[in-house]
Formats: structure tokens, C-alpha cells, sequence
């Protein structure tokens, strides 16, 4: 037998037929669901007075709309409150699982899937939510989906869908002092562009993949999609095992023995062949901000704001150009001039445990900055949250003037109360940098949990790569 | 969902790379638990100067004069030509809804983020990948032509110009027989049931965990 891609073997394992043209039906194991993208799609079934085909697939909760403060008091905005209890409304009606907002295992989707085990090797996962990627750290073919496939998906436990290209990103060598996974995907993003990957699966692979935590390795897949490509993954190893170990939707005794075999042949076989493939030095990633509204505008923390009249490409140098003026800022600035108005740590890229004692880490026995407006951190599971309280985290942040919330979105997308102002600069862990993307008029500068942490306490981005 | 068969449109150029479908349909519209009624908010806060809420009077709010979508020569416009990359982002399916509300049935660009590229085939909404070269001249002929039309005919894959060029464009069988007949996708697949039951047991007997 040829040797197989990682993307090979999941695919394979979830055909159920396919047509002449190559368009295939791919069963679905785990259909994650949250209040946003199935509203319709619920509506859908009920018009065909259609089922899910299989209720225990799916897990729902709601994430985007929630409040980050005083969550006792319900949802304020009335319309954001029809969204959330319309989820609750179906998910009832279907005898669908769903975290409710008062539940502590609540937070944002693509964090409680993988803390509850919900999410394992060699799974279909997906969501109507583009970073569904970040679950494919687990070895598991996950991805974002439209609102029309919730419904497909619901209805018949299937997708209709092509193969992708495979891509593999190969990072190897030891990380810098402060430089994270983060760090990588932002620099794979500038490496390759925002759509380098579109119509590939993206491996990542390589020592330094090897040596990243869980935690880590959500966080670089969960940024696959923001180089265009609609999965990343990772193989499954010891760490992912052991990571999985005792989780609530994970197996048990000896099923677990079973499961735990099978998903140690989920990497990519020596030999196996890529349609691309892209190598990363670890040593030459330096700290990553964005200076721009796409996150392929990407520089290292010691770097500068680029200049556009130095691009060759017209397309290229007006989307700059644009970018710029939208940024408010000039050419040739050092990034660590930059000086900030709010700082946002948490989303579904960093808002794990381990960012949450990154952050700490350098916020501890400091003061964030007198020009910094507001700085909050937001974990991504009420569970999330648990751990740091038991560790003594958010006396830390407190004491250090940030504010510490309820898990959700948050201001990744700003569908809540949490948004910034028109013209306010943003250090942020989340994964888009979009114009308003953050609130109108808002400026993101997307940086790692460490960089965010020290920017609030400077008020000013900070090289955390030196003392 | 409807068909696409033959059309007959005004084009609509947007010249930026890089449209992400938070631009094409910002997240405070996102809230609603309907499908249709986005179309007034497409690109709401390029289109606008004053910032949009969900249930504010559109007639009454102030347009940005810039912005193409407002330009009285692109009114009625049912193609939309672009730049790469374009509906990068989040999955929203809401960016193709606004798009197919407020008018549009064809997006002729160099490259479409896969995501937003498959949601608009399940809208009846036909994005349309032409080199770079060719969207270029598009560009230049659209905003040197008043009035300037395309006519997209999807089961010939071919685009005509006015001046008589006609531009070959690829699609998947599987797409274009849906987007033809306006068939179903859900439909579709339930023809396969006793296949889906039949891999589902077999799979379930391999992975008895799952």
C-alpha cells in the first residue's frame, strides 16, 4: 500500500460513496454546534419535519452573544437574547447535549469540544464556525461550515465534499525565550499568505510541532484557516493521548486500549507524498504583531511598519495603502512605539490554561499602564476559568488591573457588549484583524498571550523575547 | 434554491483584495435567527457613515458617496467583479445571503476562499474563478463602459463581453447539475440512505468508541 498523508487516512476512513466527478459523501462524527450559525438550520429541518440524524453527534452551546460580566442579569441586547434561547429552544425540542449559560462547563465551542474529550483522533469535526480547524490538533479532520451544510450535516450525518490538496508546514527547532505557537501561526500566515492554503489541508509536522503542548498545537491549527485553508492537523502522539485521558466524552477501561491504538497510526506515513510543502526554521520566529487589517500583515515586534510605496505588486501596495490609513499609522514606525488603548486576552486561539499563566506570568506584581483604557482577560470555559481561580490567576490580573470575565467570544468579534471604540488600538490574542472586526472603527494588533500581557503593562508593544 | 442558468447583468466592480465576509456582512446582523432580509446590510460599513444596529430605518441613514455600491451607474447590478481572496474569513453564510438579497446572482473574481466559495453554491449564487489577467481587463473595461453587461451561461461554462469575448470558466459536474436543476443538496443525499446505514454500521463496528 502507498504511503498515506495524515489527511489521506482521515479522509479515507470517512467515505461513504462517491460521485464520478470526485465529489464525495464524508460521514460526520462530531457535529459541534453553537447559537450564530444554526438558528436556520434548525428551522430548515423543522420545515421538512426532518431529525437529526444522530442527536449524541452533536454538542451545542452558546459563546458569541454571551456577556463577560454580570452574567447573573441574563443577556441585555434583546436580540442577542432571542439567539441564545432560540438555541436553547431547539436544542431542547431535538434532545440535543447543550452547556447552558449557567453551566460551568459553558465557554467558547472550540474550546470545551477538546476539553470535554468530545473531540478525538481520527474524527470528523465540524461547526458552523471557520475555526473548527483548531480542532484538528487532535489528529481529527476538522472544519468550518456554512450554515446550509449545519443543516445537510443535522439531516443526513453527511457533507458533500471534495478532497482538498495536502499542504505540509514542517517548523523544526527549538522556540526563543517568549516565542509561542502563536508566534508560529501568525509567522506561517505572513510566510504564505491569508490564502496560501486555500484548497489545501495544512499538516503541521516538525520537531517543534512535536514539543508544543495540546494547548499550543490548538492554537496553530486554530489559525490554519487564516492562511486559507479550511483544516489543520496534527499527529497524534503521546501528548495528544495523554491529554485526552479521563476527559468526560472520552473512552474508557477498554475501549479506551482500543481507541488509544488505533489513533497512534494517525500520522503521516514516511514517504507519503504532499502537494505542497512548506519548512519553517524555529529559531528565525521572533515575537509577531500585525500591523494591518489581514493577518498575513505580519511583522516580527523588532521590525517596523512596512512600507508600501516598497511593494512591488499594485494590488498588493493599495491594500497596504489602505490598510494604513485605517490603522492610523505611518510607514517606517517601530512596532515597539505603538502605543495601545485597550488590550482583549482570551478567543478560541488563546484562552486555554496555559495562555491564561502566560499572561499571569508577566502580568504578575505589575500595573497595566496608565493609558491603557481597559485590559481584560477571558477565559474559554467556565472550567478554564476554575483552573486559574485554583491557581490564584485572576488574583494576579486583578491586583495588576485587568479585569477578569466570564468565558465567551467576547471581544474577538464583538457581537457582545465587549467591543472597542472607533479609533482605539487593540492588543489582542484573537485571530482576525479585519476592519471592525473588534467594533467599528476599531484597531487589532493580533499578537501571542506573553505579547499582550507585557503590552498592557508598557502601554506600548514590548519585545518579550528580552529582559 | 433557485436556478442559475442563463443571466444577463450589470457588473459591479469592487476593487480590493481581501474581502473578508465580516466586511460583506458585519457581526451585529449575525444575531438574527432568519435567512433572509440581509441585503441592506451588505458591506454595511463601507456602504454607510453612520455605524448600523439591526432594526434601524436603512432608507433614512446616510450613504457613503465613494462607495461603488452607491454609485447610481451600478444600481441594479447582479455580478459582482473582485479582487482575490475574496470572502476570506469566518464561515458565515450570512456574506452569500446579503450578497443574494440585496441583488447579486454571479461573483467573477481571481480566487474565492473555499469556505464562502461553497456556501454560495448552496444560495444559487455563482462564483466564477477567471485568471488574473482576465479580471483585470474586466476591471478596466467596467469602469470605462458605462452600462457595461455580461452574460454568464452556466451550462456552456462561458462568460460573453459586450465586444463579443467570450471567457471559459471551470465548475465541478456535481455544482453545476444543483445549480441548474436548483436541486436540493439534502434531498440529494437522502437517496443514500441505506449506504449512509450501511457504512455508519460497519464504521461503528470498527470504532465501537465513537
Amino acid at each position: 500500500m502507498n504511503a498515506q498523508t495524515l489527511y489521506d487516512k482521515l479522509w479515507n476512513a470517512h467515505v461513504v460513496r462517491q460521485e464520478a466527478d470526485g465529489t464525495a459523501l464524508i460521514y460526520i462524527d462530531r457535529h459541534l454546534v453553537h447559537e450564530v450559525t444554526s438558528p436556520q438550520a434548525f428551522e430548515g429541518l423543522k420545515l421538512a419535519g426532518r431529525k437529526p440524524w444522530r442527536t449524541a453527534s452533536m454538542l451545542a452551546v452558546a459563546d458569541h452573544n454571551v456577556p463577560t460580566a454580570n452574567r447573573a442579569a441574563g443577556i441585555a441586547d434583546p436580540v442577542s437574547r432571542l439567539q441564545v434561547e432560540t438555541l436553547d429552544n431547539n436544542c431542547a425540542e431535538f434532545g440535543v447535549t447543550e452547556f447552558r449559560m449557567d453551566d460551568v462547563r459553558q465557554g467558547i465551542v472550540h474550546v470545551i469540544g477538546p476539553e470535554q474529550g468530545a473531540t478525538l483522533p481520527g474524527m470528523t469535526v465540524v461547526c458552523g464556525d471557520s475555526h473548527t480547524s483548531t480542532h484538528g490538533a487532535f489528529a481529527a479532520l476538522a472544519f468550518g461550515i456554512g450554515t446550509s451544510e449545519v443543516e445537510h450535516v443535522m439531516a443526513t450525518q453527511c457533507l458533500l465534499m471534495k478532497k482538498s490538496m495536502a499542504m505540509q508546514v514542517v517548523v523544526d527547532g527549538a522556540l526563543g525565550k517568549g516565542v509561542t505557537a502563536k508566534d508560529i501561526a501568525l509567522a506561517v500566515v505572513g510566510r504564505i499568505g491569508t490564502a496560501g492554503g486555500t484548497g489545501y489541508a495544512i499538516e503541521f509536522a516538525g520537531s517543534t510541532i512535536r514539543n508544543l503542548s495540546m494547548e499550543g498545537r490548538m492554537t496553530l491549527c486554530n489559525m490554519a484557516i487564516e492562511a486559507g485553508a479550511r483544516a489543520g492537523m496534527i499527529a497524534a502522539d503521546d501528548t495528544t493521548i495523554a491529554y485526552l485521558k479521563g476527559r468526560p466524552f472520552a473512552p474508557q477501561g477498554a475501549a479506551w486500549d482500543q481507541a488509544a491504538a488505533y489513533w497512534r497510526t494517525l500520522h503521516s506515513d514516511d514517504g507519503a507524498r504532499f502537494d505542497k510543502v512548506v519548512h519553517l526554521d524555529a529559531a528565525e520566529i521572533r515575537p509577531q504583531v500585525t500591523w494591518g487589517t489581514s493577518p498575513e500583515m505580519v511583522v516580527a515586534v523588532d521590525g517596523c511598519v512596512p512600507d508600501p510605496a516598497a511593494m512591488a505588486d499594485p494590488v498588493k501596495r493599495e491594500g497596504a495603502e489602505r490598510a494604513l490609513h485605517y490603522m492610523g499609522l505611518a510607514a517606517n514606525t517601530p512596532i515597539t512605539q505603538i502605543k495601545i488603548d485597550k488590550v482583549f486576552i482570551g478567543s478560541c486561539t488563546n484562552a486555554r490554561i496555559e495562555d491564561m499563566r502566560a499572561a499571569a506570568a508577566v502580568a504578575r506584581g505589575k500595573h497595566v499602564a496608565p493609558n491603557v483604557k481597559l485590559a481584560m482577560v477571558v477565559p474559554g470555559s467556565g472550567l478554564v476559568k476554575q483552573q486559574a481561580e485554583q491557581e490564584g490567576l485572576d488574583r494576579i490580573f486583578v491586583a495588576a488591573g485587568f479585569e477578569w470575565r466570564d468565558p465567551g467570544c467576547s471581544m474577538c468579534l464583538a457581537m457582545n457588549d465587549d467591543r472597542l471604540s472607533p479609533g482605539e488600538r487593540c492588543a489582542s490574542t484573537s485571530n482576525r484583524n479585519f476592519e471592525g472586526r473588534q467594533g467599528q472603527g476599531g484597531r487589532t494588533h493580533l499578537v501571542s498571550p506573553e505579547m499582550a500581557a507585557a503590552a498592557a503593562i508598557a502601554g506600548h508593544f514590548v519585545d518579550v523575547s528580552v529582559d | 434554491m433557485q436556478k442559475f442558468t442563463l443571466l444577463d447583468g450589470l457588473v459591479m466592480p469592487l476593487d480590493r483584495a481581501n474581502v473578508d465576509t465580516d466586511a460583506i456582512i458585519p457581526k451585529q446582523f449575525l444575531k438574527s435567527i432568519k435567512r433572509s432580509g440581509f441585503g441592506p446590510n451588505a458591506f454595511d460599513e463601507w456602504r454607510y457613515l453612520d455605524h448600523g444596529e439591526p432594526g434601524m430605518d436603512n432608507g433614512k441613514r446616510p450613504l457613503n458617496p465613494d462607495f461603488v455600491l452607491n454609485q447610481p451607474r451600478y444600481q441594479g447590478a447582479q455580478i459582482l467583479l473582485a479582487r482575490e481572496n475574496f470572502g476570506c474569513g469566518s464561515s458565515r453564510e450570512h456574506a452569500p445571503w446579503a450578497l443574494e438579497d440585496y441583488g447579486f446572482r454571479a461573483i467573477i473574481a481571481p480566487s474565492f476562499a473555499d469556505i464562502f466559495f461553497n456556501n454560495c453554491f448552496k444560495n444559487g449564487l455563482l462564483p466564477i474563478r477567471l485568471t488574473a489577467q482576465q479580471v483585470d481587463a474586466l476591471f478596466k473595461a467596467v469602469e470605462a463602459t458605462p452600462g457595461y453587461r455580461l452574460t454568464i451561461d452556466l451550462e456552456r461554462q462561458s462568460i460573453t463581453a459586450p465586444d463579443g469575448t467570450v471567457y471559459r470558466f471551470e465548475v465541478e459536474a456535481f455544482r453545476k447539475h444543483c445549480l441548474l436543476n436548483g436541486l436540493d443538496d439534502i434531498g440529494l443525499t437522502l437517496q443514500h440512505v441505506g449506504e449512509i446505514r450501511e457504512f455508519e454500521a460497519k464504521y461503528r463496528a470498527e470504532q465501537p468508541w465513537l
